[in-house]
């Protein structure tokens, strides 16, 4: 009976509910199928195409001029393939297909000018988007070139290629990263705490003296933990095995990491008021994939919301990944740190105020 | 008596909207006995023995629990009694020693797991899962979590119900331990005959009410008093002699 008699921890005992979930997600497939497995497999699937096999595909006009400085640039563009072989009366099918990334025409007007040409197509958005920065830098390269300007043609030419070296896995891990937060804060936080209400487990911990307070605190705590781990792992990955930009170095990281721990517990939230409103564990994917499905695809996980049709653009701005993978691409692939993305973590925040208001009010015990 | 009594529950009342479910209850519970609280399905059994482990509002009455009003001093009151619910899980994917490491801590004191488990007979499951156990091991392990922070007074609830006939005597023979070692134990049951075996005194609630509290064996005596006799003599063995006889005393965990 000793132990009465010492004052009673409310942070020991939630530090071993810390530890029991952590080593219950551990030993839980679905967590680290979802935290880690998803998002590794996008990273390592877009990885490779950014590696190896990453190419653009561009038909030339027939009419086009090719004796240029232009072309010739992009024809020693390793990962441009041109074509000037392609039948006008396919090209069109070509682009909608997305076999086909572009097509330029490059035409000399009456001032002995170059005038490029370009047509993308939507159904190949990020080749289009990465064609076009190609096409610009080159541009910008001749323009400035001609111009007379006192910059050294060599140190431009650095500048413009350390700027412009953003690659596909520098869009998409930002992304998977973000979606991983996500769906660990939604999907983790619904799931365990329907099954410790159905299972009385909750029960059980009220008939001890830590506080309700506590156990959410210890339990949010265990998924933080794990999803920093996550996170240290695709970043890893990322920078290890596919060259993913870290402009900073560790600093970077450190930034990226600060930046996840906001946006979990933010996300967390929702995973509260899922648990709240799913009567049992079956009505869970439901009421969470209505959560985190239309942030996975509009949010700019995959693609640059710019690429969406106008009138879709405001829905994809309302959401709170939405700002999560920008400020993470801003940190990771600009260098900004996290005072610099204080806009994109205000949005957030404003989500977790109106989201933490709805879990108190839904949040069941029992 | 007052010094001996270490539960008073005066005037308990719970109504859940418009139900009645305990209707003004009053007993008390002596240090060191097992006191039963018996009576049909939803009875209000359930729903007393909540209140009194601090998991559930009453409506109005008093429960003091060793000195502490369940108003007041629910934390204090937590500290001292040990809780089985019925029917309830434990934390998903853990092993019998982690769950014990878990409720230590929540506890906030020291135990070795292993002499835990040795208690009730569990040590060589303890690197199971709690879902992996047979119904008798549930039960048992469901007892050592109450024991974990050594209380004064233990709570089981129907600790029995859906034990085959072997695992009830063992688990029966594991609440004398508990209680021979002083603990107060206060449990619910709808089984009569291990009400008469196990509990020292018992209370018979119905419908919200408490009807009769008395020994097993003064109750037995009034009602022959009263001239009851059943209407069949009893036989020298029952049924469940038989099959104990046949199918041996070991307990079928595996």
């Amino acid at each position: 009976m000793l132990s009465n008699l010492k004052t009673y921890s409310q942070l020991k005992a939630m530090l071993a509910i810390t530890k029991a979930s952590l080593h219950s997600i551990v030993r839980n497939p679905s967590a680290v199928v979802f935290n880690l497995v998803f998002p590794l497999i996008f990273i390592i699937v877009f990885g490779f195409i950014s590696g190896g096999g990453f190419r653009i595909d561009v038909a030339v006009d027939k009419n086009s001029d090719k004796e240029n400085a232009i072309y010739k640039s992009l024809e020693s563009n390793k990962s441009i393939k041109l074509n000037s072989n392609i039948p006008e009366e396919e090209i069109h099918s070509e682009l909608e297909k997305g076999r086909l990334d572009a097509v330029i025409n490059i035409q000399k007007n009456e001032n002995g000018n170059l005038v490029v040409n370009l047509k993308s197509t939507k159904a190949s958005p990020e080749r289009g988007n990465i064609f076009k920065m190609m096409i610009n830098e080159i541009v910008n390269k001749q323009n400035l070139a001609f111009s007379k300007s006192d910059i050294p043609v060599t140190e431009i030419k650095e500048e413009v290629v350390e700027g412009r070296k953003y690659k596909t896995i520098d869009f998409i891990l930002p992304g998977q990263l973000g979606f991983s937060l996500l769906s660990a804060g939604v999907f983790g936080t619904a799931f365990i705490f329907i099954s410790l209400r159905q299972t009385l487990v909750i029960k059980r911990f009220f008939a001890t003296p830590i506080n309700k307070s506590f156990i959410l605190i210890g339990e949010s705590l265990s998924r933080l933990i794990f999803s920093m781990f996550s996170a240290v792992i695709i970043i890893l990955i990322g920078n290890l095995f596919f060259g993913f930009t870290l402009v900073n170095g560790i600093v970077t990281f450190i930034n990226m990491m600060i930046l996840s721990v906001i946006a979990l517990t933010v996300f967390l939230g929702f995973g509260f008021v899922v648990s709240g409103i799913a009567k049992n564990e079956n009505a869970v994917p439901p009421i969470a994939n209505l959560i985190t499905l239309p942030q996975f695809l509009l949010a700019g996980t995959f693609f640059p919301i710019s690429n969406f049709p106008e009138w879709l653009q405001p829905v994809s701005r309302a959401l709170p990944l939405t700002y999560l993978n920008e400020a993470m691409r801003k940190i990771s692939f600009e260098g900004a740190n996290i005072f610099d993305v204080w806009y994109e973590i205000l949005i957030l925040l404003i989500w977790g105020v109106i989201i933490y208001s709805i879990a108190v009010k839904v949040f069941k015990w029992e | 008596m007052v010094n001996n009594t270490i539960i008073q529950v005066k005037n308990l009342v719970k109504n859940y909207d418009k139900l009645e479910a305990v209707k003004g209850i009053s007993f008390d519970v002596h240090k060191g006995e097992i006191f039963g609280l018996l009576g049909p399905n939803g009875a209000g059994k359930t729903t007393t023995l909540e209140i009194m482990e601090t998991l559930r509002e009453k409506t109005s009455g008093e429960v003091i629990i060793d000195g502490f009003s369940i108003d007041k001093d629910q934390n204090e009151i937590k500290k001292i009694i040990g809780v089985q619910l019925q029917a309830a899980g434990y934390y998903p994917n853990l092993n019998l020693v982690e769950l014990i490491e878990l409720f230590s801590g929540l506890y906030n004191v020291e135990t070795n797991p292993m002499e835990m488990l040795k208690l009730v007979d569990l040590e060589e499951k303890a690197k199971a899962k709690f879902k992996e156990l047979s119904g008798g091991q549930k039960q048992r392990f469901s007892i050592c979590t109450t024991l974990i922070n050594d209380p004064k007074i233990v709570f089981l609830d129907e600790p029995t119900t859906g034990l085959d006939p072997q695992a009830r005597r063992n688990l029966w023979e594991l609440i004398k331990i508990i209680k021979a070692k002083g603990t107060t134990i206060m449990l619910t049951t709808h089984y009569m005959d291990e009400a008469e075996i196990l509990c020292d005194r018992v209370g018979i609630i119905d419908n919200g009410n408490i009807v009769t509290i008395d020994t097993p064996d003064n109750l037995i005596d009034d009602l022959i008093k009263t001239g009851f006799e059943r209407p069949k003599l009893l036989k020298l063995a029952s049924l469940e002699d038989v099959f104990l006889n046949l199918t041996g005393k070991e307990i079928r965990d595996e």
